[in-house]
């Protein structure tokens, strides 16, 4: 779909809620479909990118890092740039008073700090927006 | 006229799970407005035709589409025979179809 652009706010952080998984295929079927997609990550959102997080064994299970396979936030969110790279195009931009608070600045490659008046802007400037507000 | 998009995620059986929906919605449709909700997460538990006080049956018969997220019934072990018949299997695909329609404001819960 050329020249359609979707915007979806974002605040719930990772692990927490079945909210992010649903954006993350919103995300994934906009791209699919040719459809460019900005991302504003608010408050706890700003970690789902975080580049720290990491894969861990289940010790009641048993089970190695490896038989786990646990999905990270962090690696969905790294597929997603990857699909939006060029054209279409995802702009993933972090609120950088939320990353600040949060301790959250060393996010994966590609996610940009901004502001509210970013969300505002990719607002204004696409076909639709959706914030994905925390219950 | 204004198509809107309501996305329900909640319980619709959690208190005050779907009033919030069930007002504005059929408030939306009353000033003919083109009106869908879609059923996502939870939101999806309220579309079995067994489940007891369901609020989708009033959205309905106002005239409301009601969609369903595939993904989120198969999660919960709900099979598309179980769904009232006026509520439709759909996908995210579909949705995010929606979202780029013209003139559509997209509402989430």
């Amino acid at each position: 779909m050329l020249n359609k652009t979707l915007t979806l706010a974002l605040m719930d952080p990772p692990y927490e809620s079945a909210n992010s998984t649903t954006a993350f295929r919103i995300i994934s079927s906009a791209l699919r479909k040719g459809i460019n997609v900005n991302v504003f990550a608010y408050e706890g959102a700003v970690h789902l990118p975080f580049k720290e997080q990491a894969p861990h064994p289940n010790p009641v299970k048993g089970t190695s890092v490896e038989q786990e396979d646990h999905p990270t936030t962090k690696a969905f969110v790294a597929s997603l740039l990857q699909m939006g790279a060029g054209d279409p195009l995802l702009s993933w931009v972090n609120c950088g008073l939320c990353v600040d608070e949060r301790g959250a600045a060393n996010s994966i490659e590609g996610v940009k700090r901004g502001g509210p008046a970013d969300f505002f802007r990719m607002a204004h400037e696409s076909t639709n927006s959706l914030v994905i507000a925390t219950k | 006229m204004t198509n809107y998009v309501f996305i329900e995620s909640r319980d619709p059986f959690d208190p005050n799970g779907s009033r919030f929906i069930v007002e504005a919605v059929t408030g939306l449709k009353r000033l003919d407005n083109q009106v869908t909700v879609f059923l996502v997460q939870n939101g999806v538990l309220g579309a079995r035709r067994n489940a007891r006080h369901s609020h989708l049956p009033a959205l309905t018969r106002a005239g409301v589409k009601v969609l369903a997220d595939d993904f989120s019934l198969r999660e919960r072990g709900i099979q598309s025979v179980e769904l009232f018949p006026e509520v439709q299997q759909s996908s995210v695909d579909a949705l995010v179809d929606l979202l780029v329609h013209n003139a559509t404001k997209a509402v989430w819960h």
